[in-house]
């Protein structure tokens, strides 16, 4: 009798393993086979005698890296810039939420919805070709309205003064209207009858945000910068690797660019793995950290 | 609009002044959005004597379609174009397949199914780890796939973050539904098919068009994965275009052209051939977007 029962509840265990399996094998080979490719970083790895067969050399690549000299201005740069985009992330698209709550025609605020959320949608390739061409000092456009206010043009794309900056920039020129979607949900759901009870007590306006919306949204805004934080180091690659020169390495280099030119341009597998794992371990201890975080302070599950 | 405008008349005068304040600023936030890509497509239709004289600003000079010409009968950029376009119809159904096969069993009870947690994990230690891009080369080399188009369909073929997302969707459809299929004798098959599917159609919809997007602008995988520019597909070619000008890309019969159509206007036109498709399905990603993303994203 009992055995009959467990061989009921197999038969109807079966078809969920099967309909999982395609997955199972697809993630195993290519998320985590990458993972076993790990090793690389402390091996003289070359592909000709692969993962398994490539000498053993400890953290002979990590030593190397640690004598490039450019690394720790690579490393800052990494930082500085992923700190300014995680900053602005979660600034602009609020205070934009709150503005944009203030706009009582529908048409004008769904057609300002329209045209701030579209740039999210646009690859870094298509804005970059964009963006170089408009920030170019001789003709970019952006260029000729500083020239016309009487200012000297800026290379934007080109002065390592103001790279770091354009990153922060264009990055958020990219993303702040999609980031308002979150706040803008939150201010719907705010209880009307909270700004009536406001308004009877002499709230202006001014007051009401201050008091009101803006208390609802810091916590959303928390929460958003928490599960950005985890994202954050990768946010980069595609923008910069697209944008940047030599003339810039020094303020614009960030490990995810040097682990390309290091990696796939000259061969040093080894190498540029151990970046990559430098990299990685990083990038894990802050996604962890950042579910944790908000699962903690902001009740959020993923799952 | 006659409310707003009534209700605009009792401000205050600091109110007013506020409120005019605040519109010209978005509209000039959303014109900052809107101007670059509108100076691009002014450059592209324009002559590119016009062009480099600097006239152009937001409306084409000495209107041409010479650049979009010279576009379409580049056969580099229609050959990328094309495994951009099989890219996308490949790689989206399979995306979907498996994104709800594998949502399905994950969205049923620990007590339904015993192995869900395990399998959850599973997937979702992916997003906190991955192995590294020198890594990932070499897996991809590993399985032979560099150079072949499915080396840009396999590997992101399970879409793990839309995965959680429609698990997390099925899990709050109502119970009793299901109940009544499994009471008819559904099997799992038609359980999701029949019932959960059909229930989850904005959220399905949100998903596919990310999929869409997602194909269409990756550009990284054809330049790292594929040596043969003959299987890049379009955003990998444009990237080594616009951004590399690299030299050996081009044809001879390009640079004959060029000197008629000048780098600027073809680059701009090119540019713009590559977000037509994004800007035609972008007023339906609009309608389904900001549900879909509040749904899956944040959930209290």
């Amino acid at each position: 009798m009992k055995k009959k029962g467990s061989i009921g509840r197999h038969q109807k265990q079966l078809p969920y393993h099967i309909m999982l399996l395609p997955a199972v094998i697809l993630v195993g080979i290519f998320s985590y086979g990458p993972m076993i490719g790990i090793l690389m970083a402390f091996e003289k790895f070359t592909p000709k005698k692969g993962i398994l067969g490539s000498e053993w050399i400890g953290l002979e690549n990590f030593r190397y890296l640690k004598n490039i000299p450019d690394i720790n201005g690579v490393i800052f740069n990494t930082f500085f810039i992923a700190a300014m985009k995680l900053v602005l992330g979660v600034a602009v698209p609020m205070l934009v939420a709150i503005l944009l709550n203030e706009v009582h025609l529908s048409k004008v605020k769904k057609a300002i919805q329209t045209l701030i959320y579209f740039p999210h949608f646009l690859s870094w390739v298509i804005l970059s070709g964009i963006f170089i061409d408009i920030l170019s000092p001789s003709t970019g456009i952006v260029n000729e309205f500083i020239k016309w206010l009487g200012f000297e043009p800026v290379f934007f794309l080109g002065d390592p003064k103001w790279f770091p900056y354009t990153m922060a920039l264009t990055e958020t020129w990219k993303e702040f209207g999609f980031g308002t979607i979150v706040y803008l949900a939150a201010i719907v759901g705010i209880d009307p009858s909270l700004y009536e009870a406001a308004e009877v007590d002499g709230a202006g306006r001014w007051r009401q945000t201050i008091e009101i919306t803006l208390p609802t949204l810091l916590p959303m805004g928390m929460l958003m910068l928490v599960l950005n934080l985890g994202g954050v180091l990768n946010l980069s690659f595609e923008q910069i690797y697209n944008l940047y020169s030599p003339q810039v390495y020094s303020t614009g280099d960030i490990l995810d660019t040097l682990v390309y030119r290091i990696g796939i341009e000259n061969a040093q597998w080894g190498v540029a793995s151990a970046v990559g794992v430098f990299k990685s371990l990083i990038s894990t201890i802050f996604v962890s950290l950042s579910y944790w975080l908000a699962a903690k302070f902001g009740n959020y599950r993923l799952f | 609009m006659k409310e707003a405008i009534k209700s605009f008349k009792k401000y205050s005068g600091q109110r007013k002044c506020f409120t005019i304040f605040n519109y010209i600023l978005l509209i000039s936030l959303a014109l900052i959005c809107l101007l670059p890509m509108i100076n691009i497509l002014a450059i592209s239709l324009s002559s590119s004597a016009a062009v480099s004289s600097g006239e152009v600003r937001f409306w084409p000079v000495d209107f041409t379609w010479e650049s979009y010409n010279f576009v379409i009968e580049k056969p580099e950029f229609m050959t990328a174009f094309w495994v951009s376009v099989k890219r996308v119809l490949i790689g989206v159904p399979l995306n979907m397949l498996l994104t709800i096969l594998t949502a399905y069993p994950l969205s049923r009870t620990n007590k339904q199914f015993r192995g869900r947690t395990a399998y959850t994990w599973y997937f979702f230690i992916t997003l906190l780890l991955s192995g590294g891009l020198v890594p990932y080369y070499m897996t991809i080399l590993k399985v032979g796939l560099i150079d072949n188009f499915w080396a840009l369909i396999l590997p992101g073929a399970v879409p793990v973050y839309n995965v959680i997302i429609l698990m997390n969707f099925f899990r709050q459809l109502p119970s009793e539904i299901e109940e009544a299929a499994i009471v008819d004798g559904a099997s799992h098959l038609q359980i999701l098919f029949r019932v959960l599917v059909p229930l989850s159609k904005p959220s399905i919809a949100t998903l596919t068009l990310f999929c869409i997007v997602n194909h269409w602008n990756s550009w990284f995988e054809g330049l790292l994965l594929m040596n043969n520019p003959v299987n890049y597909p379009l955003q990998s070619y444009l990237q080594t275009v616009v951004v590399n000008r690299d030299m050996s890309l081009m044809s001879t019969s390009d640079i004959l052209t060029l000197s008629m159509v000048s780098d600027r206007t073809s680059k701009a036109a090119q540019t713009f051939v590559a977000a037509l498709p994004v800007l035609i399905i972008y007023p339906f990603l609009q309608r389904y977007f900001t549900k879909g993303i509040v749904l899956g994203g944040v959930k209290g």
